[in-house]
C-alpha cells in the first residue's frame, strides 16, 4: 500500500501551502483541489484494499528516518507547548508536556525495540479513515463559505484564515496517521498533534475566554497524553514492544488503564468532559470536524481497539461505568441548555459515552453497537453542526429559543437540522439501532447499572431533541423575515452529509453485514451476526414507512378542504397569530419558549457532583489497579 | 394466527377502546355520585367530530395527527403481531413524537405548553417501558411477544415489581389524574385543552381513535405479565387488565393533578425502585 | 336525538357579568344535575365546541372577543345567551360601555332569563338548543352537498 503516505502526506502539504495563498477565491480553489483529492485518495485507497481482498496489512517496518523526524516534531511540540505556556502564564501544561516528552524520550532511547511493523490497515481503520475523509473533507469545502460568512458576522475577530484552513487539513492529516499506526510512539505522536490543533483552534478568536477554554482542552488532553506515554513506558517496560496488538494481548491492567485514560480524556468523557465545551468558542467548521465527527472519535477509537482486552475485568467495567454514566450526566445537562452549539456538545459528549460504555463491556455485541454508533453519529453530528452554523451566520444567533418557526424562515437549513435531529434519536434510524444492541448487550453482559443509565439516557436524549425538534417546526410567521446568506460551498457540504445520511440509513442492512461484521471478524477471529436479516430488513421498511406515511398524510389532509382560523388565545388574538390584547388594550407580542428545567437539570448544579462522582471512581481504581501492580 | 390478531387489533382496538373509555366515564360518574353520560357516549363524540366543518390552525396539524395514528397503528400491530416489543416500544414513543411536533407546530400558547408537558411525560414513563422490555428479555430469554407468550410461568411471577412499576407510569398513557399534565377530557382547566387546545372536529377524532388503539396497546402489554403457555392464563389477563383499569379510574378519581416535578421525580423514583431492584433481582437469579 | 344533540361540547364564556349567572353555570355540573348525563362537556375550547355558553352582557373589551371566540367555532354551532343581562343587557343595560345583550355581536339562537338564571332554566335552554343543533347540522349538510 503506497497510497497511505500519500494519504498523509496530501493534507499536509495542503497546510503548508495553504498560509502562502493569499486571496480568497485561489484558496477556495485550492481548498476545494485539496478536498477532492483526499476524497479521491481515500477511495482509491479502499478500493485498493478491497481488491486486495480486504485483509489486515501489516506496513512499514523499516522506518528508522521517521522515527527520528517524529522525535524531533514531538520536541518541537513540547517546546510550542512550553512557549504557548509561558506566553499565557499557564505551568500546568508546561509540566505535563515535559513530563510526557521527556518519559518518552527516555524510553525511545534506552529501550531497544524490536524491528516490527508500525503501522496497520484493518477494517476498523479503513472505515475511520472513510469518516475522516468524506466528513473532513466536506467541512473543508463548508469552511470556505462559512468563514466568509463568519467574518463578515464577527467584525471584531482578526480574520486569520490561512491558519485556519493549514490547522484544519494538518488536522486531517494527522488523524490519518491516527488511525493507521500500529506502534503506540507513532500513535502518541500523531495524538499530540491532534490536542495541540484542537488547542489552536480553540483559541482561533483569541478572546480571553477562547484562550482560557483553549487551555482547559490542552491541559486536560495532555493528562491523557500522560497517560498514554505512562502506558507505553510500562509496556516497553515489560513486553519490550509498543505495539498496540502486544499490548491487547499483554491486557496489564495499569498500562490498559493508562490507554483507556488516554481515551477518555480524547473523548470528553467525564470528569473530562468541560474541554469539549468550552471547545464550542471555536468557529463552527472546528467543533464539526474536531469536537464532534473525528478528533473525539481518535479517543473512541483507541477505546474500541482495546474493546477485547478489557472485557471483564476491573479496566473495562470502569471505562463502561463512565461511559454509561456520561451518557445519563451529559443528557441530562442538554436539556438545560438553550445554545445549540451547547445541546450538540452536550449531546456529542453523552453519544460518546455510549459508545465508551460498548466499548468497556468488550464482547463482539457491543462493539458491533459501537462501530455503528461511531458511523452514524460521524455525520449526523457533523451535519447538525454546520446547520447550526450556518443558520447562526443568518440568524446573528443561535439560541434555540431564536430558531422558532426556522421552517417557514429558513426551510432549506430547517430540513437539514431535522434530518440530523431525526437521525439521532428516531426510531428506525441507525443511532436507534445502535443503541438497541447496546440496550441488549448490556444486558446480555449483567450489567443492571448500565441498563439503567441507557433507560433514563434516552428518555432525557428523546426530550432535549424532542424539544428542539418541534420548535424547529412552529408554524410561525415571524415579523421580519431572514435572508439565507448560506453559501453553495455549505450547501454542498450539507446536502451531501444529508444524502449519506438517508442513504446509509436506507443501507443499514448492508452497512450492518458488509461493514460492521467484517471489523468484527478481524477483531475476535471469528465472524457474529449481531441481528438477524429479518430484523434488519423489519427496520428497513419501518424506515421507509417513517418517510413515506406523513407524505402520504400530507396529501390525505391537503385534499380535506378547511378553512384556516387564527389560533386560540382566549379570544384576544389579534389575528395575525403574533400579537395578542393585553389588559390594558394594547398589543403584546406572543412568545412561546421551550422547557429548560434549569433548577433540575441546569449544568451549574449536576457538573460538579458528576465530575466529583467520575473523577473519585477514576481516582480509587487508579489507586486499585496501582496497588495491585505494585504487590 | 397472527394475521388474526393484527386484523383484530386493527379492527376491533377502536370500538373496544371507546367502549372501555365510556364505561370509564360511567364508572367515574358513579364514583362522584353522578348519574353519568351512556355508555356509548365515546362512539355519539366520535361521530359529531368527524360530521362537523373542518376548520384547522395551519395545514399541518391534521398531517401530523394522521401519522401519529398511523405509528400508533403499526407499533400495536408489533406488539399483537408477536414481534419484537423493543422495536414496538421505540415506534410508540416515534409516534408520541408526532403528536408533540403536531401540537407545537401551531405556536399556540396552550398547545405548546400542552406538547412540552407531554414530553417531560414521555421523558417520565419512558425508562419504565425501556426496564420492562428487559425484563421480558431477561424472564423470556427473547424480546420477541411470540416467545413471551409461550413461557410456562407467567412472567409477572419473575417482574412482580415492574408490573407494580408499570401500573404507576400507565397512569400517564392513559391520561388518568395526578398525571393527565399535557391535557384533560374533562371540564375546564388551567391551560385549556392542553395538547389537543387547538384541534377541532376530524383532527380531534383521529387523535381520540389513537389514544384508543394505544389503550389496547398498553392493556395488551399488561396482558403480557400474565400470559403463559396455558390457555386460562388468557381469560385471567383479560381479568387482570379489567382490574387494573379499574384501579387506575379509582386512582384518577381520588387523586388531583400533580406539579411536572413531582410526576417526573414520582415516576423515575417508582422506576428505580420497583423497575430498577426488579431487574438486578432478576438478572442474579436468571 | 340527532347526531349533534347527543354528543354536545359547550363552551362558556362570562361577557361581563355580576357572575351570578357564572357560578350557576358550574352548578350544574356539579353530581345534582349533572350535565354530563346528556354527554354534555364543558370543554374550554372554542375548537371543540358546539354550544357557545355566554352569560352577561358585552360590553366594548369583551365584544370583540365574543366575536372572536364565536368565529373560531366550528360550523354547525348555536349560541345560548344566559340570563338577563345576557339576553338584554338586563340592569347595566343603559351603562356607559355596555352595548345591550349578546344579540348585539353574534345572532344568539335561545335566551335564558333569569337573574340569576336557575340550573334548571340553563339545563332547559341547552336542552332546546340542541334541537336547534341539528336543524342546523341538516343546513349545514345540505349545504356542504351543494357545494
Amino acid at each position: 500500500m503506497d497510497l497511505i503516505p500519500i494519504l498523509i502526506a496530501v493534507p499536509a502539504v495542503m497546510a503548508v501551502i495553504l498560509p502562502l495563498i493569499r486571496g480568497a477565491k485561489v484558496r477556495g480553489i485550492v481548498v476545494y483541489i485539496g478536498a477532492g483529492c483526499i476524497m479521491a485518495l481515500s477511495l482509491i485507497t479502499l478500493g485498493v484494499w478491497l481488491a486486495g481482498g480486504a485483509q489486515t496489512l501489516h506496513l512499514y517496518v523499516h522506518t528508522e528516518l521517521v522515527d527520528h523526524a517524529m522525535t524531533l516534531a514531538d520536541l518541537f511540540l513540547m517546546c510550542l507547548i512550553i512557549y504557548m505556556g509561558v506566553k499565557y502564564r499557564r505551568i500546568l501544561v508546561i509540566l505535563l508536556s515535559v513530563a510526557q516528552t521527556g518519559l518518552l524520550m527516555y524510553v525511545e532511547f534506552t529501550t531497544q525495540m524490536p524491528e516490527t511493523y508500525h503501522m496497520m490497515l484493518d477494517g476498523l481503520s479503513m472505515l475511520m479513515c472513510m469518516i475522516i475523509a468524506i466528513v473532513g473533507s466536506l467541512i473543508c469545502i463548508y469552511t470556505v463559505g462559512y468563514m466568509k460568512g463568519y467574518h463578515n458576522h464577527h467584525k471584531e475577530y482578526k480574520d486569520r484564515q490561512p491558519f485556519f484552513f493549514s490547522m484544519v487539513f494538518l488536522f486531517l492529516s494527522a488523524m490519518f496517521g491516527l488511525v493507521l499506526s500500529q506502534s503506540l510512539i507513532w500513535m502518541y505522536f500523531f495524538w499530540e498533534i491532534t490536542s495541540v490543533i484542537s488547542f489552536l483552534l480553540i483559541g482561533y478568536t483569541q478572546t480571553d475566554e477562547a484562550i482560557h477554554n483553549s487551555f482547559t482542552a490542552l491541559w486536560m488532553n495532555l493528562l491523557g497524553g500522560l497517560g498514554f506515554s505512562v502506558a507505553i513506558a510500562l509496556l516497553a517496560l515489560n513486553t519490550g514492544s509498543v505495539q498496540l496488538s502486544d499490548a491487547i494481548v499483554f491486557g496489564g491492567a495499569l498500562p490498559l488503564a493508562c490507554l483507556a485514560l488516554a481515551g477518555l480524556t480524547k473523548s470528553a468523557q467525564l470528569p473530562f468532559s468541560s474541554w469539549l465545551l468550552g471547545a464550542m468558542v471555536a468557529p463552527t467548521p472546528s467543533s464539526a470536524l474536531l469536537h464532534s465527527a473525528t478528533m473525539v472519535k481518535a479517543g473512541v477509537y483507541l477505546l474500541i481497539r482495546l474493546a477485547p482486552a478489557m472485557h471483564g475485568n476491573t479496566v473495562g467495567m470502569t471505562v463502561s461505568l463512565i461511559g454509561g454514566f456520561t451518557f445519563i450526566a451529559a443528557s441530562m445537562m442538554a436539556i438545560a441548555q438553550n445554545d445549540a452549539k451547547k445541546v450538540l456538545a452536550f449531546s456529542t459528549i453523552s453519544n460518546l459515552g455510549l459508545i465508551v460504555a460498548c466499548a468497556g463491556i468488550g464482547v463482539e455485541e457491543t462493539v458491533w453497537g459501537a462501530v455503528l454508533l461511531m458511523i452514524f453519529h460521524a455525520v449526523s453530528k457533523s451535519m447538525l453542526f454546520q446547520s447550526v452554523g450556518a443558520t447562526e451566520n443568518c440568524l446573528g444567533s443561535r439560541d434555540i429559543e431564536d430558531m422558532h418557526g426556522l421552517l417557514l424562515r429558513l426551510p432549506k437549513l430547517t430540513y437539514i437540522m431535522g434530518i440530523g435531529i431525526a437521525g439521532m434519536y428516531l426510531a428506525p434510524f441507525g443511532m436507534l439501532i445502535s443503541k438497541w444492541v447496546a440496550l441488549r448487550a448490556f444486558v446480555d453482559s449483567e450489567n443492571v447499572l448500565l441498563v439503567i443509565f441507557i433507560a433514563y439516557g434516552s428518555a432525557t436524549t428523546m426530550f432535549y431533541w424532542t424539544k428542539w425538534l418541534s420548535k424547529l417546526t412552529t408554524q410561525h410567521h415571524a415579523r421580519v423575515a431572514v435572508k439565507d446568506v448560506t453559501g453553495r460551498d455549505e450547501y454542498l457540504s450539507m446536502f451531501v452529509h444529508a444524502g449519506t445520511m438517508l442513504l446509509m440509513c436506507l443501507l443499514f442492512p448492508l452497512l450492518a453485514t458488509k461493514v460492521a461484521n467484517p471489523i468484527l471478524e478481524q477483531m475476535f477471529g471469528y465472524s457474529y451476526t449481531v441481528l438477524s436479516m429479518n430484523v434488519l430488513t423489519t427496520m428497513a421498511v419501518m424506515l421507509v414507512s417513517v418517510l413515506i406515511v406523513p407524505t402520504i398524510m400530507a396529501f390525505v389532509s391537503r385534499m380535506a378542504r378547511k378553512e384556516l382560523v387564527p389560533i386560540y388565545m382566549n379570544g384576544v388574538n389579534e389575528g395575525d397569530n403574533r400579537h395578542f390584547v393585553n389588559s390594558m388594550g394594547g398589543s403584546t407580542h406572543l412568545y412561546l419558549s421551550n422547557w429548560y428545567l434549569r433548577f433540575e437539570f441546569g449544568m451549574r448544579h449536576l457538573m460538579k457532583p458528576c465530575v466529583y462522582l467520575s473523577a473519585s471512581l477514576l481516582i480509587v481504581v487508579f489507586c486499585l489497579i496501582i496497588g495491585g501492580a505494585v504487590q | 394466527m397472527r394475521i388474526a390478531f393484527v386484523i383484530g387489533y386493527l379492527l376491533l382496538a377502536p370500538f373496544l377502546g371507546a367502549l372501555i373509555d365510556g364505561a370509564e366515564r360511567v364508572i367515574s360518574a358513579r364514583m362522584q355520585r353522578r348519574k353519568g353520560p351512556s355508555l356509548l357516549q365515546p362512539f355519539y363524540d366520535l361521530r359529531k367530530l368527524f360530521s362537523k366543518q373542518m376548520i384547522a390552525v395551519n395545514n399541518a396539524q391534521l398531517l401530523l395527527n394522521l401519522s401519529y395514528l398511523v405509528f400508533l397503528v403499526i407499533a400495536g400491530c408489533m406488539l399483537f403481531s408477536g414481534s419484537d416489543i423493543l422495536m414496538c416500544l421505540f415506534i410508540l414513543s416515534l409516534a408520541d413524537m408526532f403528536l408533540v411536533i403536531g401540537a407545537s407546530s401551531d405556536s399556540s400558547p396552550y398547545a405548546n405548553m400542552g406538547a412540552g408537558r407531554e414530553m417531560l411525560q414521555m421523558m417520565a414513563y419512558e425508562p419504565m417501558t425501556l426496564i420492562i422490555a428487559v425484563g421480558f428479555y431477561l424472564a423470556s430469554g427473547s424480546f420477541q411477544v411470540a416467545d413471551i407468550v409461550h413461557m410456562s410461568v407467567s412472567p409477572v411471577v419473575f417482574m412482580p415489581g415492574m408490573l407494580l412499576g408499570f401500573m404507576f407510569t400507565a397512569a400517564i398513557k392513559f391520561r388518568k389524574s395526578p398525571f393527565d399534565l399535557s391535557t384533560s377530557h374533562h371540564a375546564h382547566q388551567e391551560m385549556v385543552k392542553g395538547i389537543t387546545t387547538e384541534m377541532s372536529g376530524t383532527t380531534l377524532g383521529i387523535m381520540n381513535i389513537a389514544e384508543y388503539y394505544e389503550m389496547i396497546l398498553i392493556l395488551g402489554i399488561f396482558c403480557l405479565f400474565i400470559i403463559n403457555e396455558n390457555w386460562w392464563s388468557w381469560p385471567i389477563a383479560m381479568i387482570v387488565c379489567l382490574f387494573i383499569l379499574f384501579l387506575e379510574i379509582l386512582w384518577d378519581n381520588a387523586t388531583a393533578r400533580l406539579k411536572w416535578q413531582h410526576l417526573l421525580y414520582g415516576c423515575w423514583l417508582v422506576t428505580l425502585l420497583a423497575g430498577g431492584l426488579n431487574l438486578l433481582i432478576l438478572m442474579l437469579i436468571k | 336525538m340527532g347526531v349533534m344533540s347527543k354528543s354536545p361540547w359547550l363552551l362558556h364564556y362570562d361577557a361581563s357579568s355580576c357572575n351570578g349567572c357564572d357560578i350557576e353555570v358550574l352548578d350544574c355540573l356539579t353530581p345534582k344535575y349533572d350535565i354530563e348525563r346528556f354527554g354534555i362537556i364543558n370543554t374550554g375550547d372554542p375548537f371543540q365546541a358546539d354550544i357557545l355558553l355566554i352569560t352577561g352582557g358585552v360590553n366594548s373589551q369583551t365584544e370583540p372577543v365574543v366575536r372572536q371566540l364565536y368565529s373560531q367555532m366550528p360550523e354547525p354551532k348555536v349560541v345560548v345567551a344566559v340570563g338577563i343581562c345576557a339576553c338584554t343587557g338586563g340592569v347595566f343595560k343603559e351603562c356607559y360601555n355596555i352595548r345591550g345583550g349578546i344579540d348585539t355581536v353574534i345572532p344568539v339562537d335561545v335566551y335564558v332569563p333569569g337573574c340569576a338564571a336557575r340550573p334548571e332554566s340553563i339545563i332547559d335552554g341547552v336542552v332546546k338548543a340542541l334541537d336547534i343543533l341539528d336543524e342546523k347540522r341538516k343546513l349545514f349538510k345540505a349545504e356542504k352537498k351543494g357545494r
